[in-house]
Order: C-alpha cells, then structure tokens, then sequence
C-alpha cells in the first residue's frame, strides 16, 4: 500500500518534469554568436537611433552589437553634460508655459533625399508638451526645438516627406483649438475639441522648421502617420482611434465601433489653397528654439499666428478611409503604393492601395461623410487582408524583397508576410510583447534590410534582476534568410518606441572632432588666457575663464559677494579630439557644464553664503586632471574686498625673486 | 679635355628637378604614438615652414617643459631656402661652364648643405630635448626627450618615428644621384690622363 503510493507519487513527479512549459533558452542557434560579434578595434556596420521614451532623449546603439554609443539630450535636462543647465542651452526647453525639463520620447525620422535616409539630421517627437525637435548628425546634437500650437499629445510625428520637405505633427490627444476650457463630457467633447495635423515646413540646406499650415480635424486621436511615397508623393496618411468622441473611460468607448480611419491628407493641395489665401490666420503663440553652432548658444523666438486649414470648408483636402479597429501604425510600403493599417483590436491586417484609393475619390465611391469630410468605402479602397495574422498588431516595416514585418503586442512576435499574395510567411516569438519594430531604412523606398529589431514593452527575467524597475528589452534578428533568426538579446535605456537605423558611412566620416576656436562667436568668449578677465556690472560678475590641460585661468577669485549673480564663461582652448573640460563649483545648486573644445559654455552661480568655494574640472583629462582646481572667495555683501584674480602670479613672483 | 660627360650633364638637371621638389613636398617628418593618440600625431619640417599637428605637440610638451614649437624661432627657414635656390642656380652655370672641377665643386657644395642640416637638424632636437624648464610639473630623473635624428625611439608614453618625407628623399637622391656620377667622372678623368 505505502509502495504503491510512493510509485504513484514518483510517477507523477516525472509526468509534471515533462509537462514543463516551453523556454526561450533554446531561441538561439547557428552562427548567431559570429554575426553579433564585433571584435576590438572593429566598427558596428549601423548606427540604430532609438528612442528614450519617458527619459526624454535619444540613444544611439551600433548594430549588429547592440551596444550603447551615446545619449543625446533632447528634450529632458541632462546634468551629465549641463543640456538645460548651462545658460547655453537652456532656452532650448523654453515654451509658451515656461522651462520644461522632460518629455515623452516616442519616435524618430532621419532625413531623406529621394526616399533615402541622407545622414544629415534626425527628428524626435515631443509626446507631453507637444514639440519637435532636430538633431544634427555631425555632432549629435539638439539644434532645434519647435513647440505646436493647437495641440495635445503630439504622437503621429516626426515623420517625414520623401525630400524631407515637411515633418509632420499630429495631436493624439484632441484638445478645444486656441487652448480654451471646456467642460468635459462627451457632448462638450464633440462640439469643442479639435485635432490637428500641422506640417512643418524645413528648410533645405539650413534644417530649419517652421510650422507651415495646420489642418484642423474633428476631434478624434490622430495616432501615428506615414507620407505617401512614389506615386503616393503628395498625401500624408494617419491611422485614428477614439472616433467615437469619448472624453472618458475610453478603454470601452473608444473601442465600441467596428472601424475608426486612415485619415489621407492631399497636402500638395493644401500647398495650393495655402497659396490661394485659402488659409486663416489663427492667433496663437508657441516657441521656436535655435542653438547656433557660432555662438554655441540657443536662443528663443515667440511665434504669435499660425495658417489653418479647415478640411469641410475646402474640397479635396482630407480623405477617411475606413479601418479594422482603432488603428495604431499606419505604414506606407517601400513602393508607395501600399497602406498598412495595423488595428490594436482586429483580427486581420487591411492593406490599402494607393491606385484603388484614388480611383475610389475619382468615382466618389464614398459610404458618406464624418464631421463633413467624406469616407471612402472600404472595399474600394482594399488591396487585400492578411488572414489570421496573429493577436493585437501595432507596425510594419518593409524590406526590399516585397515583403512586410508586423509587430504583434499580444501575441508577442514578428510576422513575416508578403506584400503580393497577403500570405503568412513566418513567425518569431519576441521577449516580450514588442511594441515598434524597425528594419534598417524599412520606411523608406530602398530599405537596407538584413536585420529587423524588436523594441519591446515587457522584460522580466531577461537579464540579470535589478529590483522592480528594470531596463526595457530589445531583440536583433536576421532576416536575409527564408526564416527569420533570433541573433542578439540586448537592455535598452528609457522605454524605447520607434527608431531609425543607417548604414555607418553614411554619418561616421563627417562626425566633427572639435570646434573650430578661431570661429568661435560666443559673446563672452575668452580667445587665449590673455583675455582672461573677471568683470563687475552691478552685482553680476562675469569670470571669462579658459580650460586647458591642465589648469583654469583664473583659477583664483576674490571679491565676489554674498547676493551676486556670477556667470562662469569656460572657453575649452583645446583643439585636439577628445579632450572635453569639465567644470564645477560647490553648493552651485544646478549641474556641471561639459565645454567640447573650442566651445563656450556657462554656468551661473549664486553663493548665499560667504566663504571659500574650491571649483575644478570634472573630465578626467590628462595626468595632471587632479591639479585642474581653484577657489572662489565669497565675501560678506558690502565688504571692500577688492575684484582680484589669476593663475599662478605667486609662484612666477616667487621664481623672480629667487632669481 | 675637362668637359662633362653626357651623364654628368643628365645628372645637373635631374639633380637640380629633385632639389626645386623641396618647394612642393614637405622634406623630414616626425610621427609620434601614444596610447592616447591611437591614431597618431605628426610633424612635417619644410625648407620654410613646419606643419602637422604643431600645436597639439606644443599642448603636450608643457608637462616635460619643452620649449614650444614656433616657425619663427627658426632663422633656417629663411637661408635653407636661399642656399637651395642658390645651389640650383649654380647647377645651371656649371651646365653652361662645362668643366669637371666645376662639378666637382657644386657635388662637395650639396654634400655641406646637407651635413650643415643635418647637423643643425640634430642641434636642435639637442635644444629641445634637454634644455626643459626646471619648474615642470612631470621630471623624470635623467630622461631627455631628444627624438630620434633618424629612425625610432621611444620616449615615455610617446613612440617617435623620425624619417626623411617625399623631399628628403628627392635630396637624398640628389646627393647620391651627384656622389655616384663624381666618382665617375673622376675614374674617367683618371683614365685619360693615364
């Protein structure tokens, strides 16, 4: 009897080792390990720009490594270098609602020529205060940051016309126009509440934007966007949700209607009604911020009107075309000739056709109109559906063999399928639920292709634990084979959404080492020691301060008082690659400025109390760094403390006397 | 009886091509390796001026308390050129004068110029490498920091590489080119006297 039930008992043990559910340790094979490896001394072949998400910047990773080359401060403060600290730099956070020092990060486009990526700037999106922002790709750095007026949740951005012509904005979040209150139910939400889509305008060889003209939408969330390509040259695309108007619990009743829209926007027609004086001038007022590569400082300007465009006034400006089911990535194929919309919430994958939707206005084979603007009739405008392709699809990308790769959120995977017959190719499990996913150039017309990259949402027993906030998880996978293949698991910073990968040599010979000294046009620049000084008006003192190895001029100052304003302007006299200065002083309650060589920066300090403030450069740069030291001396308010400063006068005093 | 050779004659010009390069391509170069400096910093030295990485080495030198590199400081820059002009000059009078002691005369003229330079060259490489500011803030007892006149050395942190750049090596081919056809001339001058 007791043996019987301990052969029972064994028994059973053994039947639940075999019933153990499956792992992900097993995903690896093959070759992944050589074509991940990149030896010492050897180059990534891809520089991959991804998106921080909530930390508000941009990382930089190379591929096939995935390893992390850099943090560009965008839209949050970042201490580590003085971005929205240093008086340089922080006018670039300035908006019409004062200083903010972080934002939500969600996506990037890197300029194109032709439908190419061209590695001249990178655009980020601003989710929370609704901006957008340009990244030059010589020095990685923020050059620009343009508020939108008449927005809210600037989510469908920063993408970008095939000639980098206008980078889109549109509001997720639909908000009354010119910012006024509302009361909050859903009648209120369909009477007030607006969305829209604003074109920003760039110019060609400067970069720089400005919001060209606003097409003011009903409200409804206006969630990601693609431009038309190719033939398709011309219309911008945007997949919606919540057209049902909700203002609340939107969960439900943003999810009642069976479809929602691709909207399709003729903005070489808005062009046109532009020109025609078609547009109103809508009061408003937003910022514009411009760092100059001269003065090595931003500046801000307010922008008081915007053009709007107003789709039921003006015929053939704004298409719906209906969508399986609130909608989330709307992208157009390599051709231009395909839209795929991903429904959150569908079983299936619509694919749109750009030649059936224009033969679709031309036979006006419309179901009716929305809010005054009229939908095409589905079928009209359908290539096709991807049967049965998996469970909550949120983007496509493309390569350049005619073949798409969807992300699946809740079945978390990537599909493989093609283009041509809708037919399922293949399928990989993610770890876990991904979110975008990006083959290098798979947005534009001649993708790079090779590797497909899962940015994913959920990470949990991926990588050694660090507590309950963990780094999120990406995954790299080859896709030149018939199957696609599981190659590298790598931790990301932030919570990355979408992102943008480009060949390395087509950025990494024009990367800038230094900056030119002799064309440094910094008001308070310091060419040379000699021109060290330390200047009183009133009770701001500026120090005109150098850095070089391996001493501050001056390195000390006296007759600073309790109650003064000091700037510290530290200009790095170095002009060799790699030689940054740092510079700090105690109790200064900001952050340190990093200065690049032959840059200016500032810090400004405040002492609130007298004594002796040692300051000292923080970049470990040279063998004698520890020595690169001062002090500042803060007298009493009112003391007759003389204005004195220098470096090193003592001992060259010291050495003529024992002459 | 004393008149030039065909090959001596050949020999004038072509030394005379080879030396005028000197105005075109930089004649001496001195590369330096760290391991800061992976991908390497240099020095070329022309007849009139210096270039390269001129102030980066001054930057660095400060720490062993070399004197700083400046083009100024070198009055050579100035007679170099006029002797080599002079010299060249001189090669087309022998030309026309015909006669073997001319010859003669202007290869020994090319040979002092080049042991002058060199020498000079050395003298100061001397000058800078031991004479170092007393209040320096790295002294390495003993150590001087003379590079190399010609070859490879290495000096603390920094290897040095020292070595004649295109011009130098047309002069070199100058003063071989004119040495060989000398001794030529002198064996043939021989031969018809005996």
């Amino acid at each position: 009897m007791k043996l019987s039930l301990l052969l029972f008992t064994l028994a059973g043990a053994v039947a639940m080792q075999s019933c153990k559910m499956k792992t992900t340790s097993s995903a690896v094979t093959g070759d992944a390990a050589a074509r991940t490896y990149v030896a010492p001394g050897k180059y990534d072949e891809l520089y991959n720009f991804v998106s921080g998400g909530f930390n508000g910047q941009v990382s930089v990773y190379g591929l096939p490594s995935g390893r992390l080359l850099k943090l560009i401060p965008v839209f949050s403060v970042h201490p580590e270098n003085g971005y929205g600290f240093s008086e340089e730099t922080k006018p670039m956070l300035q908006t019409s609602f004062g200083f903010v020092p972080w934002d939500d990060q969600h996506h990037l486009a890197l300029s194109q020529t032709n439908g190419e990526h061209d590695g001249r700037w990178l655009f980020a999106n601003a989710n929370n205060t609704p901006r957008v922002a340009r990244i030059d790709l010589t020095t990685f750095k923020t050059m620009e940051i343009i508020e939108l007026p008449n927005s809210g949740g600037n989510h469908s951005s920063p993408f970008l016309t095939e000639n980098t012509e206008y980078v889109i904005a549109g509001t997720r979040f639909a908000v009354p126009v010119g910012n006024q209150e509302s009361a909050l139910d859903n009648a209120s939400f369909k009477k007030n509440f607006k969305s829209t889509a604003s074109f920003i305008g760039i110019d060609k060889t400067t970069g720089h934007m400005n919001v060209s003209f606003q097409i003011i939408l009903p409200g409804m969330d206006l969630d990601l966007s693609r431009a038309g390509k190719g033939p398709s040259h011309g219309w911008f695309f945007f997949s919606t949700y919540n057209t049902e108007q909700a203002s609340t619990l939107l969960e439900v009743n943003a999810s009642r209607k069976d479809k929602d829209f691709i909207v399709a926007v003729n903005w070489k027609k808005a062009e046109e009604y532009v020109k025609a004086g078609k547009a109103r001038k809508m009061a408003t007022e937003y910022y514009h911020n411009t760092f100059n590569e001269e003065t090595h400082s931003a500046s801000s300007s307010v922008i008081k009107e915007v053009l709007t465009l107003d789709p039921e006034e003006l015929d053939g400006l704004v298409y719906l075309i209906p969508c399986p089911k609130s909608p989330h990535g709307c992208d157009v194929d390599p051709s231009g000739e395909y839209i795929v919309g991903s429904g959150k919430l569908a079983a299936l994958i619509p694919v749109f056709s750009y030649q059936k939707f224009t033969k679709a206005i031309a036979d006006k084979a419309f179901e009716g109109e929305y809010n005054g603007i009229p939908v095409i009739k589905y079928e009209a405008a359908l290539h096709g559906e991807v049967q049965k392709p998996g469970l909550g699809p949120l983007h496509t990308e493309f390569d350049a063999n005619g073949n798409a790769y969807t992300s699946f959120f809740v079945s978390s995977e990537i599909v493989k399928w093609s283009l041509k017959d809708l037919q399922v190719l293949d399928r990989v499990p993610t770890y876990y639920s991904i979110g975008h996913l990006m083959v290098p150039g798979g947005d534009t017309k001649k993708p790079y292709g090779k590797y497909v990259v899962a940015y994913n949402k959920i990470t949990k027993d991926r990588y050694l634990p660090t507590g309950p906030e963990l780094a999120q998880s990406a995954q790299l996978y080859s896709i030149d084979g018939e199957k696609m293949q599981l190659l590298l698991d790598f931790p990301t910073i932030g919570e990355p959404h979408y992102a943008q990968a480009i060949p390395a040599e087509k950025i990494q010979a024009q990367s800038v080492k230094f900056f030119d000294i002799s064309k440094n046009k910094h008001p308070y620049l310091s060419a040379g020691e000699k021109a060290t000084k330390v200047v009183r008006e009133g009770n701001v003192v500026h120090v005109y301060m150098t850095a070089i190895r391996s001493h501050l001029t001056p390195d000390n100052i006296e007759g600073v008082q309790v109650g003064d304003e000091v700037y510290f302007h530290v200009t790095n006299l170095e002009q060799d690659w790699d030689i940054p200065h740092g510079f700090a002083i105690k109790h200064a309650p900001n952050a340190e400025l990093l200065i690049m060589p032959g840059e200016t920066s500032t810090l400004k300090f405040s002492p609130i109390k007298p004594g002796v403030y040692p300051f000292y450069c923080t970049d470990f740069c040279s063998a004698l760094h520890q020595e690169m030291q001062g002090y500042l001396r803060v007298s009493p308010k009112g003391s007759n403390v003389p204005l004195k400063w220098g470096t090193g006068a003592e001992e060259a005093d010291a050495a003529v006397a024992t002459k | 009886m004393n008149k030039l050779s065909l090959v001596a004659k050949v020999s004038i010009v072509i030394a005379i091509g080879c030396i005028a390069t000197l105005w075109l391509v930089p004649m001496w170069r001195i590369d330096l390796a760290a391991p800061q400096y992976p991908e390497g910093i240099f020095m070329q030295i022309w007849i009139n001026d210096i270039k390269g990485d001129v102030d980066i080495i001054n930057g660095l030198n400060h720490y062993i308390g070399m004197k700083t590199i400046h083009k100024e400081d070198f009055r050579e820059f100035v007679y170099l050129p006029v002797a080599l002009g002079v010299f060249c000059v001189l090669g087309l009078l022998v030309l026309l004068r015909n006669r073997r002691w001319a010859f003669h005369t202007w290869t020994g003229l090319l040979l002092a110029i080049a042991a002058i330079s060199m020498y000079d060259f050395w003298k100061w490489e001397y000058e800078y490498g031991h004479h170092l500011d007393p209040s320096a803030p790295i002294k390495v007892p003993g150590m001087a920091y003379q590079p190399p006149l010609i070859g490879y050395k290495k000096m603390l942190n920094f290897e040095a590489l020292s070595q004649p750049d295109a011009g130098g090596w047309f002069f070199i081919a100058a003063v071989v080119l004119l040495t060989a056809v000398a001794v030529y001339e002198w064996k043939r001058a021989k031969k018809i006297t005996s």
